[in-house]
C-alpha cells in the first residue's frame, strides 16, 4: 500500500519532496568508499580538461616544433620546462597532445554511452512489455550480438563501414547494447507484477506512460552502475581500435592512435609510449572506482556485504 | 539434467543460425560487390567479372547464397582466402592451435592466481590484504593491455632483457609442429634449449592475456566468497569444530565456484577480445593477429568465416560452461 | 559441579550506529544430563547466548564473561584450536533451518563422516559404520541410501535428523538445539522433540533448548531460563514456573498461551521487543508490563541473588498468585 500511495502522489509532487532524502541516503553511502569519491574527483577533473582543452594546453595539439623531435620530459637530461612532458617523434607537445586527448576520449564515452542507453534501455522496455514471440526474437538477436567477442565485432564492423572515429564509437555503442538490453528486460519482469504497476494499469495509464514514467525510474539503479560500466569500456576499446590502426586517425591526439604512432620508439623514448596509455588506465581506473562506490551505495543488496 | 541439455540446446541452434546470418550479411553489406573487391585496383574486363560473380555464386539470389553459405559450413567449406587463396577453414585449424595455447595459458594464469586472491581478500575482508589485493585487481581490470604489453616489453625485454619480444620460439629452432602446441611439440623434439624458448616466448603473451580474466576472477571469487560465508552451513561447519582452512577452502569454497565457473566461460568472448591485441603486439601467430592483418587487407572471405568460426567456438565454449554449471550444482544435476 | 557454568556474559556488536548490546550479563548453569530451556521472544538474545559458548559469532560480536567453565575448563582462555578440538565433539548445536544448514554441494555422509574425522581416530570403513548407525539412531530409514543423497533431496524434518546425528556424532556431553523445530510442520515437530529427550536420557547428554514456544517447553524442559533484551529475567524449574511465574513477562508469556486463554480473545503482550534505538532507561520490560510505575520506568532492576528464582524484578509476583 504504501507504494502505490507514493506512486499516485507523484504529481502531486508529494514524490518530489522525498528526492532530497533519498539522494542524501545515496551520498551517504557513497561519500563512505573513499576510493569512489576519489574516482568521482578524477572524473570530474577529467570532464574539466577535455572541456577547457584549449585553454589549458600550452600548445596546439598538432603543432611540430622541427627543432624539438622526441624530447624527454623536463626532469630528465635534455628536457626543458618548455616541453614539460616531453615532445613525440615529429616535435608536437606531449601535454598539449594528452590534454586533447582527453577531449576524444570524453566525447567517445559519451556518445557510445548515450548511443547504446538509449537504444538497448528502449529495446529492452519494449522486450519486457510487449513479449511474446517479439521479445524472443529480440532476446535471440541480443545472444547473437553477444556470441561474438565485442572488440573484434568492432573491428569488423570498422573495416566495413571504414575506419573512422565515428564508425568505431557507432561499432563500439552497437556492441555494448545487448547488456543494456538483457538488465532492462530483467528489472522490468522483476518489477511488472508488483502493486504499484498494477494499480497504475488500474487507472488507466498508457503503455508508454506505463513504460517510461511509471516501470523505468525504478529500473534505473542497475542502469546506471552499467553505464558507468560501459563508459570505460568504450574508452578503452576505442583506444583498442585506435591503437589497431582502425579507430581515430593519426594526426588526431587520440590517446590509443598516440600509442600506436609511438610503438616504434619503445626502447628510445619511454615517454611517447607509457603517458598515453597512463592517461587511459587513469581515466577508466577513475570511472570503475566510481561505478563500485555507485553500484554498493544504489544495490541494497550488496550494501550490506 | 537431460532436461536441462535439451533446453540449453534448443537456444544455442537459434543463435548458432543467427550468427550465420549475421556473418553472410556481413560481406553484402559492404558497397560494391566482393568480385570488384577482390580484384582491388586493377579492376577487369565485364566478362571476367561476370564469369567470377557465376563462379563464387553471387549471381544466385540471396537465399540460394545463404544456403550454399549454411551447407557449405557445415561440411567445413567457408571460402577462399583472397590473399593466400588457400581454403579459409584449413588457415583458421592451422592457426588455431596457437591461439589455444595461448588462451590456455592465459586462463590458467588468470585461475590458479585469482581463485586464491579472492578468497584471501574474502577472509580478511576490509582488512589490508583485502584493500592491496582488491586494488591491484580493479587496476588490472581497468588496464589497456596493449599498453599493459608495451610496458611489460619495455622493463622485461628492453631493460632485463629477459623475454623475447616476438613470435613463438627462438628462429634457431626447427622441428615439425606435430600437436600445434609449441611447448609440447618444443619438448617433443629433443633439441636442447627448445622447450626453455618456448616457454620464454609464452610468458609475457600470458601475463598480458591474463590480466583481465585475473582481475574479474578475483573479484568475483571475493563477492562470491562473501555470500558464501554468510550462510548458514558455514555455521553448521564451525559448530563442527572443522579447522578455517576446511571451512574456507572446501565448505565456502565449493559453493562460492559456481558462481566463479560462470564467470570463467563467459571471460572466453574476453580472452578472444584480448588475443587480437595479445597476438598483434607480440606478433603471436594465431587467430587473432590472422583476423586482424585480414581485416586491414580486406580479405573479406577470412574476416567472415574467421568470425563465424570465432563466433561458433564461443557459443560452443558457453554451452559447455552451462553443463558444466549444471555438474557442478547438485541441484540441478540431480532433479 | 555443573558442566556448564557462564558467570556474566555481555555479548555486544558493532553497528554502524556504535555498540549493540545483545546480550546483557546473564548467568547460565548446565548440569550434566540437564534438560535447559531458554526461553524469549525473537531478539530476547537467547541464540546469541549460546552462539557464544559455542563460539561462533561474527568477529562484529565482542564476548566478555567472568567466567566461561565447560567441563572444568574456562572457555575465555583457549587459544581458537583448542576450542575446536571442544566445539562439534563435548559440546555440539543444531540449528533453526534444517534446509539451509547442510552445505548443498555435499553428500549428507560426507558431512557427517567429516564431523567423525574431526575428532575421533576412526578409520575409513569404521567411519562409514558409525555413520550408518548414527542415521538409524536419529530414525532415518534405508541409511545407507541416505548417505549419499544430497540435502535437498531430503525433507526438513529428515535434515532435521541429519543435523542432529552430525551433533551427536562424537557423543557430546552437551547438546544446544537452537529451535530446532520452529521450520518444521507440527507432526514432525513432536518426533524431533521425542529424538532429543531420548538420546538425553540414553547417552547422557545434556540438552539447552532454544525456543520461544512454551508448550514446547512444558514438554520437554526440566528447567526454564527466560530471556527479555537480553536479560535473564528469571529462572525456575519448569513445575514451578508454571505454576506460579514471578516474572510479569513470564506470566504474560504463559498467560498468552493458547491452553490457558479464558476469555474469547486469545490475550497478547501488546509491542515488540526493545531494540538498539529505543531501550527504556528503567525496567527493560517497563513498557510493555501491566504492573509498571514510575519506579520500575526510572531504575533498573538487578536480578534478585537471594532468591532461587534470580527474578529481575522491583515487584516479583508472589509465589501464591495464581495464574490468569
Amino acid at each position: 500500500m504504501a507504494i502505490d500511495d507514493t506512486q499516485a502522489q507523484s504529481e502531486t509532487g508529494a514524490y518530489e519532496l522525498q528526492r532530497p532524502g533519498r539522494f542524501r541516503e545515496f551520498w551517504s553511502y557513497f561519500s563512505e568508499n573513499r576510493g569512489a569519491v576519489a574516482g568521482l574527483i578524477v572524473f570530474l577533473s577529467f570532464i574539466l580538461i577535455a572541456i577547457f582543452a584549449d585553454f589549458i594546453a600550452p600548445y596546439s595539439p598538432t603543432d611540430q616544433f622541427r627543432g624539438n623531435l622526441l624530447q624527454p620530459p623536463f626532469w630528465q637530461d635534455g628536457g626543458s620546462t618548455k616541453f614539460l612532458l616531453g615532445t613525440d617523434a615529429v616535435g608536437r607537445d606531449m601535454l598539449s597532445r594528452l590534454i586533447h586527448g582527453a577531449r576524444f576520449s570524453f566525447f567517445i564515452g559519451l556518445i557510445v554511452v548515450s548511443l547504446s542507453l538509449l537504444g538497448g534501455v528502449t529495446i529492452g522496455l519494449v522486450a519486457g512489455f510487449v513479449g511474446g514471440w517479439v521479445e524472443v526474437m529480440i532476446m535471440r538477436l541480443m545472444d547473437v550480438i553477444l556470441a561474438f567477442p565485442s572488440l573484434l565485432l568492432a573491428l569488423v564492423m570498422v573495416a566495413i563501414l571504414g575506419p573512422s572515429l565515428i564508425n568505431a564509437m557507432l561499432a563500439i555503442a552497437i556492441v555494448l547494447q545487448p547488456q543494456y538490453v538483457r538488465l532492462t528486460r530483467a528489472a522490468v519482469l522483476a518489477e511488472l507484477p508488483k502493486d504499484y504497476v498494477t494499480s497504475a494499469r488500474m487507472v488507466g495509464s498508457g503503455t508508454l506512460r506505463l513504460m517510461f514514467i511509471t516501470v523505468l525510474p525504478n529500473c534505473l539503479a542497475p542502469i546506471i552502475v552499467q553505464a558507468a560500466l560501459s563508459f570505460s569500456t568504450a574508452i578503452l576499446d576505442a583506444a583498442a581500435l585506435g591503437f589497431l590502426g582502425l579507430g581515430a586517425q593519426p594526426p588526431k591526439p587520440e590517446w590509443g592512435t598516440m600509442l600506436s604512432e609511438a610503438r616504434e620508439f619503445i626502447l628510445r623514448a619511454w615517454w611517447v609510449v607509457t603517458l598515453p596509455g597512463l592517461a587511459i588506465l587513469i581515466t577508466v581506473l577513475s570511472i570503475n572506482l566510481m561505478g563500485d562506490g555507485l553500484r554498493d551505495a544504489l544495490d541494497p543488496k550488496l550494501k550490506r556485504s | 539434467m537431460i532436461q536441462f541439455v535439451l533446453k540449453r540446446l534448443g537456444t544455442t541452434i537459434p543463435t548458432f543460425i543467427g550468427v550465420s546470418i549475421i556473418t553472410f550479411l556481413f560481406i553484402r553489406l559492404i558497397p560494391g560487390d566482393p568480385i570488384l573487391l577482390m580484384a582491388g585496383e586493377r579492376g577487369m574486363s565485364d566478362e571476367r567479372h561476370a564469369k567470377l560473380l557465376a563462379q563464387f555464386g553471387y549471381d544466385q539470389p540471396l537465399w540460394q547464397q545463404y544456403w550454399d553459405y549454411l551447407s557449405g559450413m557445415l561440411r567445413g567449406d567457408l571460402g577462399i582466402s583472397f590473399r593466400t587463396k588457400r581454403p579459409v577453414w584449413d588457415e583458421f585449424f592451422a592457426l588455431f592451435p596457437a591461439t589455444l595455447e595461448l588462451s590456455l595459458c592465459a586462463i590458467i594464469f588468470a585461475v590458479f592466481i585469482g581463485i586464491p586472491s579472492g578468497i584471501v581478500a574474502a577472509i580478511y575482508r576490509g582488512k589490508w590484504p583485502d584493500q592491496l589485493l582488491m586494488s591491484t585487481a580493479l587496476i588490472g581490470y581497468s588496464m589497456p593491455i596493449f599498453w599493459w604489453a608495451l610496458l611489460l616489453i619495455i622493463f622485461f625485454s628492453g631493460t632485463l632483457g629477459w623475454t623475447p619480444v616476438s613470435g613463438r620460439i627462438s628462429l634457431m629452432y626447427f622441428f615439425p609442429s606435430g600437436t600445434g602446441f609449441m611447448l609440447i611439440d618444443a619438448w617433443q623434439s629433443g633439441q636442447a634449449g627448445a622447450f626453455k624458448s618456448a616457454v620464454q616466448h609464452l610468458i609475457l603473451p600470458t601475463v598480458v592475456l591474463g590480466t583481465i580474466p585475473l582481475a574479474v576472477i578475483a573479484r568475483q571469487t571475493r563477492s562470491a566468497m562473501l555470500e558464501v560465508l554468510s550462510e548458514d552451513y558455514i555455521r553448521t561447519a564451525r559448530a563442527k569444530g572443522l579447522s578455517p582452512f576446511r571451512i574456507n577452502g572446501l565448505h565456502a569454497l565449493r559453493n562460492a565456484l559456481i558462481p566463479v565457473v560462470t564467470v570463467i566461460g563467459l571471460s572466453v568472448g574476453t580472452l578472444l577480445a584480448g588475443a587480437i591485441l595479445t597476438e598483434t603486439i607480440f606478433s603471436w601467430p594465431g587467430i587473432g593477429k590472422w583476423m586482424v592483418e585480414s581485416i586491414r587487407a580486406r580479405d573479406y572471405p577470412v574476416v567472415q568465416g574467421g568470425l563465424m568460426l570465432i563466433a561458433a567456438m564461443v557459443m560452443f565454449v558457453n554451452l559447455f560452461v552451462d553443463l558444466l554449471y549444471g555438474l557442478i550444482n547438485p541441484k540441478i544435476r540431480k532433479s | 559441579m555443573a558442566l556448564l557454568d557462564v558467570n556474566n556474559l555481555t555479548v555486544e556488536f558493532k553497528t554502524s550506529q556504535g555498540q549493540f548490546r545483545a546480550v546483557d550479563s546473564i548467568d547460565i548453569s548446565v548440569d550434566a544430563n540437564d534438560v535447559l530451556a531458554i526461553v524469549g521472544e525473537s531478539g530476547s538474545g537467547k541464540s546469541v547466548s549460546m552462539l557464544a559458548v559455542m563460539g561462533l559469532l561474527p568477529w562484529t560480536a565482542t564476548v566478555t564473561a567472568d567466567q566461561m567453565l565447560f567441563n572444568g575448563i574456562d572457555l575465555t582462555t583457549l587459544t581458537a584450536k583448542q576450542r575446536r578440538n571442544i566445539v562439534g565433539k563435548d559440546m555440539s548445536m543444531i540449528f533453526q533451518e534444517p534446509m539451509s544448514s547442510l552445505n548443498p554441494c555435499f553428500t549428507v555422509g560426507f558431512q557427517l563422516r567429516e564431523a567423525l574425522k574431526a575428532h575421533l581416530p576412526l578409520s575409513r570403513s569404521a567411519r562409514k559404520i558409525r555413520a550408518i548407525e548414527l542415521l538409524e539412531m536419529v530414525g532415518i530409514p534405508e541409511p545407507l541410501k541416505r548417505l549419499s543423497a544430497f540435502p535437498h533431496q531430503l525433507s526438513g524434518g529428515m535434515n532435521q535428523r541429519v543435523m542432529i546425528a552430525m551433533a551427536i556424532a562424537c557423543k557430546p556431553k552437551l547438546l544446544i538445539a537452537d529451535e530446532p523445530t520452529t521450520a518444521l510442520d507440527v507432526t514432525i515437530q513432536a518426533q524431533i522433540l521425542e529424538l532429543l529427550l531420548e538420546l538425553n536420557q540414553q547417552h547422557d547428554m545434556a540438552l539447552v533448548l532454544i525456543t520461544h514456544d512454551m508448550g514446547v517447553v512444558a514438554e520437554t524442559a526440566a528447567r526454564v531460563s527466560v530471556q527479555y533484551a537480553g536479560q535473564k529475567v528469571e529462572e525456575q524449574s519448569v513445575e514451578d514456573l508454571f505454576a506460579a511465574p514471578r516474572h510479569p513477562y513470564t506470566h504474560a508469556l504463559l498467560a498468552a498461551l493458547p491452553e490457558r486463554a479464558t476469555g474469547k480473545l486469545l490475550p497478547s503482550i501488546p509491542g515488540v521487543v526493545p531494540g538498539q534505538f529505543d531501550r527504556p532507561t528503567g525496567c527493560l520490560f517497563s513498557p510493555r508490563c501491566q504492573f509498571a510505575d514510575a519506579r520500575c520506568l526510572a531504575d533498573a532492576p538487578l536480578a534478585s541473588p537471594d532468591d532461587s528464582t534470580s527474578v529481575r524484578c522491583h515487584y516479583p509476583l508472589s509465589n501464591s498468585a495464581s495464574v490468569a
